[in-house]
C-alpha cells in the first residue's frame, strides 16, 4: 500500500462477512484467492503454503500454489482435510476492511455457522455451478435469514468448468431465488465466478461477456451497509459504572458515570431519558468519552453516560428514551440454536446472559423444531439436540428489557449457558413476547417479506408518527387534532386525522359503549394508526379512550412496530366541558337519556406519564405545544 | 450527521466493550504488559475504557531477564505516567527456586515464561488476564476465541473453546480456571499501527531505527547482547524491531526509519509476517505455535 492509500484506510470502514459453503465447493479457494490478490498474503506465508503444496500434491504440483491451504488451521483439520470451526481472517483494500468468518458448511457445523454468522454484516454463499443449489445452499441461506445477515451474495463458482455458460448460471439464479423467496432476506446478488482462476473475483473476467454485474470484491467494497443498523431505537445497555471515589480529586469526587456500548438509535445531550427496568426518568448531563464531552453518539460507539438526577442505575440496566422504550418482560418467545452435545431439558433451567443482563431462565415450552433443510416445522418435540434450531418459550427470574431480534440484533439477542459446566449451550434470537401471535392468530404468520422499516425511514428520510388525543367528550380534542393536521399538511408532512365520532360511522359501526366495545374501538383505532404512521403518515386518532388498559394496548402495538407514539391528554376540566358541549350531550346524560356517559355516569381514568398535557389555551397555542413535542421527537423538523 | 464510523473507530468500541464485560464479570482481572506495541494499545483502550477512575485492574510483565534495557524503562515509564500498578513477575525468580530449569545450549527463555506466568496467576489469584494476542498474526490463532478458557493447569484446550456469539462473552468459570482475553483479536498488524499513530502513542524507542551492533544467524540479525554466545562477526547498522521479545529470539530489521510514521508506511509495504520476519522461536515448526498455546503461553 502506499502512503496514499494508507491515510484512505485509516477513514475506510470495517465490513464482516460470513462465508458458507459445501465442502469442495471452492470455498477455501475463493478466501485464499480474496486474501492473495489484495495482498493480505505475507510472503513467508505463502511460503509456508508452497512447501505445504508440494508436499500434498506432489514436488511437482505444477508450480501453481494450492491457495486453499493459505485458510486451514489447527492441525488435526489440517490433517483431516476439512475445517470444523470458525476461522476469522482479515484483509484490507483502500474503501474498507474486511473481517471474514469462515465457518464449514456441514450440517453438523451449523452452530458455527450460526456462530460465524452473529456478528455478519453479508453472507457469501458459494454453489458449486455443476451441482447447482443443493440442500446445504438451502440451509446457509436459511440461517443467513435467520440471523437476520442483511446482504446475501451467491458465488456461482467453478464457471470455468461449464465453459463459462450463462444458461448453467441462470439456471442456480432461477433455483435460488426461487426457494430464497420463502425466506425473508432483503438483498441477494448472484456473480458468476472461477474462485481457481480468479475470473470475477477481483477482476472482472472477460470469459464472461454476459454477465453484466461487478466483480465479487467490488461488489464488497461498495454494498452499501450503513443503513443496515438501527438508528431510530436509541438503547444503551449499561455495563460498567464509572466512580472515582474517594482516590480521585475534588473535582472529580462525585463524578458518576455509566459505561458502555451504544446498542442502537443516538444518544444526546439533554435528551429526556427512562432507565429500566426501574422507570426512572433524568436527562443525559453529558456524554463523555477519553477525548472529552461530545454532542452526541450512537451505536454502536463505547461512551460514558452522566445523568441530571441521582437516579439509581447498575450494570444490567438500560437506558432508552421515554417514548421508544424497549419491551420490557419475563416471558419470551425465541428461535434458538442448540450448540451443546447435551440436549435441551423440557423445563430446563439455565443461566441467560442478555446485553449485559445475567439471570436465570426456565424453558418453559419448545414449540417445534425446524429442519434446516426442508425449512418444515415438527411439532412435539421434547427437546433440542446440538445444531437444532427451535422455537421456545422462557421464562426470566428477572424482566428483561429486549427487542425484537428483527428490529435490534443486539438488544434481541442471547445465550444459554448451563451453570453446572458452566457451557454456552444456546443462542437465541427473539421473536417477541409470547401468546401474542401464539393466541390471537396462531395460523396467520405475518409476512414479513418486503420493505424494512429502517428502509422505509430511510427512503422518506422521516418517520411517521401517531399522536393518541384522549380526554373528555368536548375537552377539545378534535379541534386541536384538526388544527394541527392543518399545519402539519401545511408543512409538507402528511398527517391524518382519525376522529373517533367518523370512524364509528364506518370502520366502528358495529360497536357501542359497552367497556368491551369501547376497548375493541381503541384497539381497531391503535392497529390502523400505527399502520398509517409506520407508512411514514403523522397519524391523529381523537378518541375519549377513558380507559388505561386500552390505551396502554394502543401504546403497545406502536412499540412492538417499533413506531412512534406520543399521548396526548387534553385535559379540560369536567365542569368547562359541560359547559362548551356543543352537541348537547352532557345536558342528555346528565337528563339520564344517555347512560355510560364518560365523566358524567362513567368513569375517565386519566393518564399518568402523558408525553404532552393541554389545558384550556387558544387552539393555536396548544397547537404550538404539540409541535415543539414533535420536534423534540424528531419527528417533524425543528 | 455522519453516523458512520471508521474501521478503526468500529475496532475500537468493540475492544472497550470486551475490556468492561471482563471487569464486571471477573473478581481479578490483570493486564499483560510487555511493553510491546500491542500491550501499549490495550493500555490506552482501558484509558478509554475506564477513565476518569482508575483501571480496575494492575498491569503484570513477566520479566525474563533478557529483555531490552529500553523495554524495561519503557514499562517503568508508562505505568508510572499510567498511575497504575505495576506487579513484575520474573523468570530469573522462577529460575532461582527451581520452578523451571535452562535448557543448557537454549538462550530462549520464552518456555519457562510461560511457567513464571501460571505462577504469578495463582499466586494473585487472576482469573482474566488481558493479552494483546492478535488473530492475524499466526494461522493457529484464526480460531482464537476473544474469550480464550484455561484450565486450572493454565492450558488451552481447542475443543473446550466456547462459541462467541453477537458481543455476548460467556465468562463464567470455576475456581482455579482463567481466561486471557483478547480485545485487539480482530486488529491487523497495520491497524496496530494506524492506531498508535492516530493516538500518538508513546512506544519503547527500538521500534524506531537506530544504530546497534548486531550479527547475523541464520538469514536474522541479532542485537549482540550479554546472554547469547555468539561467533558471528558483530557489526554496526540501522535497525529497528517489529516485536519486543527477548534480545535472544528478537530478530531486528534493517531500516532507516526514525519516525512512526516512517516505520508505518513501511510496515505497510512489507511483504512479510511480524513473526516470521523477527521471531527466531516460531520458525522451528509450522505448527510451533499451537503446541505453545497448549501448554499456556500466549
Ligand atoms: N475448476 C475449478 N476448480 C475449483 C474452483 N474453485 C475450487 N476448485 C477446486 O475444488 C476443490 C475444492 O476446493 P476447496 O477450496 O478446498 O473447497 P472447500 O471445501 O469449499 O473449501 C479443489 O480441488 C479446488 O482446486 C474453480 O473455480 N474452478
Amino acid at each position: 500500500m502506499a502512503a496514499a492509500d494508507l491515510a484512505r484506510a485509516a477513514q475506510s470502514e470495517l465490513l464482516r462477512f460470513a462465508t458458507a459453503g459445501s465442502v469442495d465447493d471452492g470455498k477455501s479457494t475463493l478466501i485464499g484467492r480474496l486474501l492473495y490478490d489484495t495482498k493480505a498474503i505475507f510472503e513467508d506465508q505463502l511460503e509456508q503454503v508452497t512447501r505445504a503444496s508440494e508436499r500434498r500434491h506432489g514436488a511437482n504440483g505444477n508450480g501453481t500454489v494450492d491457495l486453499a491451504l493459505l485458510t486451514d488451521g489447527l492441525r488435526a483439520e489440517r490433517e483431516q482435510g476439512i475445517t470444523i470451526d470458525v476461522a476469522y481472517r482479515y484483509f484490507t483494500t483502500p474503501r474498507r476492511s474486511f473481517i471474514i468468518a469462515d465457518t464449514p458448511g456441514h450440517v453438523r457445523y451449523t452452530r458455527n455457522m450460526v456462530t460465524g454468522a452473529s456478528t455478519a454484516d453479508l453472507a457469501l454463499v458459494l454453489v458449486d455451478t455443476r451441482n447447482g443449489v443443493v440442500e446445504q445452499s438451502r440451509r446457509h441461506a436459511f440461517i443467513a435469514s435467520l440471523l437476520r445477515i442483511p446482504h446475501l451474495v451467491v458465488c456461482v463458482n467453478k464457471m470455468d468448468l461449464v465453459d463459462f455458460d450463462q444458461a448453467a448460471f441462470e439456471r442456480v439464479v432461477e433455483d435460488f431465488t426461487h426457494f430464497a423467496a420463502k425466506l425473508e432476506i432483503a438483498d441477494v446478488t448472484f456473480i458468476p465466478i472461477s474462485a481457481l482462476e480468479g475470473d470475477n473475483v477481483v477482476a472482472r473476467s472477460e470469459r464472461m461477456p454476459w454477465y453484466a454485474g461487478p466483480p465479487l470484491l467490488y461488489h464488497l467494497e461498495h454494498v452499501h451497509i450503513a443503513s443496515d443498523r438501527n438508528l431510530i431505537d436509541t438503547r444503551f445497555p449499561v455495563q460498567w459504572v464509572v466512580r472515582p471515589g474517594d482516590a480521585a480529586s475534588e473535582e472529580l469526587h462525585d463524578y458518576r458515570g455509566y459505561a458502555g456500548q451504544i446498542a442502537g438509535g443516538v444518544l444526546r445531550k439533554g435528551d429526556e431519558v427512562v432507565v429500566l427496568p426501574s422507570g426512572e426518568h433524568s436527562r443525559v448531563a453529558a456524554i463523555d468519552t477519553f477525548e472529552g464531552e461530545v454532542e452526541e453518539a450512537f451505536a454502536p460507539m463505547s461512551v460514558t453516560v452522566r445523568l441530571t438526577d441521582d437516579v439509581d442505575v447498575s450494570r444490567g440496566d438500560t437506558i432508552a428514551r421515554p417514548h421508544n422504550r424497549p419491551l420490557l418482560e419475563r416471558d419470551i418467545d425465541a428461535m434458538v440454536c442448540w450448540m451443546s452435545e447435551t440436549p435441551s431439558k423440557p423445563n430446563g433451567r439455565y443461566v441467560i446472559k442478555h446485553t449485559t443482563r445475567t439471570t436465570r431462565a426456565v424453558i418453559s415450552d419448545l414449540l417445534h423444531r425446524i429442519d434446516v433443510d426442508t425449512l418444515h416445522r415438527e411439532e412435539g418435540v421434547a427437546h433440542l439436540e446440538l445444531n437444532d434450531i427451535g422455537r421456545m418459550t422462557l421464562r426470566t427470574a428477572v424482566p428483561l428489557a429486549f427487542d425484537t431480534y428483527r428490529r435490534n440484533r443486539t438488544t434481541g439477542s442471547f445465550i444459554l449457558i448451563d451453570e453446572a459446566t458452566n457451557d454456552t449451550v444456546a443462542a437465541g434470537m427473539i421473536l417477541g413476547r409470547p401468546s401474542e401471535e401464539e393466541g390471537r392468530s396462531a395460523n396467520v404468520v405475518w409476512d414479513r417479506a418486503g420493505v424494512t422499516r429502517e428502509r422505509r425511514v430511510e427512503a422518506l428520510g422521516r418517520t411517521g408518527a401517531t399522536l393518541w388525543f384522549t380526554g373528555l367528550p368536548s375537552s377539545g380534542k378534535s379541534t386541536i387534532a384538526a388544527a394541527l393536521e392543518h399545519r402539519l399538511v401545511a408543512a409538507g408532512i402528511p398527517a391524518y386525522r382519525l376522529d373517533g365520532d367518523n370512524l364509528r360511522h364506518g370502520l366502528n359501526a358495529d360497536l357501542g359503549f359497552s367497556a368491551e366495545d369501547r376497548a375493541e374501538n381503541v384497539r381497531r383505532t391503535a392497529h390502523v394508526a400505527q399502520l398509517l404512521a409506520d407508512s411514514g403518515v403523522v397519524a391523529l386518532p381523537s378518541l375519549v379512550s377513558p380507559y388505561r388498559a386500552d390505551r396502554e394496548l394502543a401504546r403497545r402495538v406502536h412499540e412492538e412496530a417499533g413506531v412512534p407514539f406520543l399521548e396526548v391528554y387534553v385535559d379540560t376540566p369536567v365542569e368547562e366541558c359541560e359547559r362548551r358541549d356543543p352537541k348537547g350531550l352532557y345536558a342528555r346524560a346528565r337528563a339520564g337519556e344517555i347512560k355510560g356517559f364518560t365523566g358524567v355516569d362513567d368513569p375517565y381514568e386519566a393518564p399518568e406519564d402523558p408525553e404532552v398535557v393541554l389545558r384550556p389555551e387558544d387552539v393555536e397555542a396548544a397547537v404550538d405545544r404539540v409541535w415543539s413535542a414533535l420536534v423534540a421527537q424528531g419527528i417533524v423538523p425543528a | 450527521m455522519n453516523y458512520d464510523l471508521t474501521h478503526l473507530d468500529a475496532l475500537e468500541s468493540e475492544a472497550i466493550h470486551v475490556m468492561r464485560e471482563v471487569a464486571a464479570e471477573f473478581e481479578r482481572p490483570v493486564l499483560l504488559f510487555s511493553g510491546g506495541k500491542d500491550s501499549v494499545v490495550l493500555t490506552r483502550l482501558a484509558e478509554k475504557a475506564f477513565r476518569p477512575a482508575r483501571f480496575p485492574f494492575p498491569l503484570l510483565q513477566v520479566a525474563t531477564g533478557h529483555e531490552f534495557p529500553e523495554v524495561t524503562d519503557f514499562i517503568h515509564r508508562r505505568a508510572e505516567e499510567l498511575g497504575e500498578r505495576l506487579i513484575v513477575a520474573s523468570v530469573e525468580e522462577s529460575i532461582r527456586q527451581g520452578r523451571v530449569q535452562e535448557e543448557p545450549g537454549n538462550p530462549s527463555r520464552n518456555r519457562l515464561q510461560t511457567v513464571t506466568l501460571l505462577d504469578a496467576i495463582a499466586e494473585h489469584r487472576f482469573d482474566a488476564a488481558f493479552g494483546g494476542a492478535r488473530r492475524d498474526e499466526e494461522r493457529a490463532r484464526a480460531k482464537e476465541r476473544i474469550l480464550s478458557f484455561r484450565d486450572d493447569m493454565g492450558q488451552w484446550d481447542p475443543k473446550s473453546q466456547r462459541p462467541e456469539l453477537w458481543n455476548i462473552y460467556n465468562g463464567r468459570i470455576r475456581r482455579g480456571e482463567h481466561v486471557r482475553v483478547f480485545p485487539i483479536s480482530n486488529w491487523t498488524e497495520l491497524d496496530v499501527w494506524e492506531y498508535i499513530a492516530r493516538e500518538s502513542l508513546d512506544l519503547p524507542s527500538i521500534y524506531m531505527a537506530h544504530e546497534r551492533e548486531v550479527f547475523r544467524r541464520d538469514g536474522m540479525l541479532y542485537a549482540v547482547n550479554p546472554y547469547f554466545p555468539q561467533d558471528e562477526e558483530s557489526f554496526t547498522t540501522w535497525v529497528r524491531y517489529r516485536t519486543v521479545g527477548d534480545m535472544v529470539v528478537t530478530g531486528a530489521v534493517e531500516s532507516k526509519a526514525t519516525t512512526l510514521s516512517d516505520v508505518v508506511a513501511e510496515i505497510a509495504a512489507t511483504r512479510i509476517t511480524e513473526r516470521g520476519e523477527t521471531r527466531a522461536d516460531d520458525r522451528v515448526t509450522e505448527a510451533a505455535m499451537e503446541d505453545r498455546k497448549r501448554e499456556g503461553y500466549f
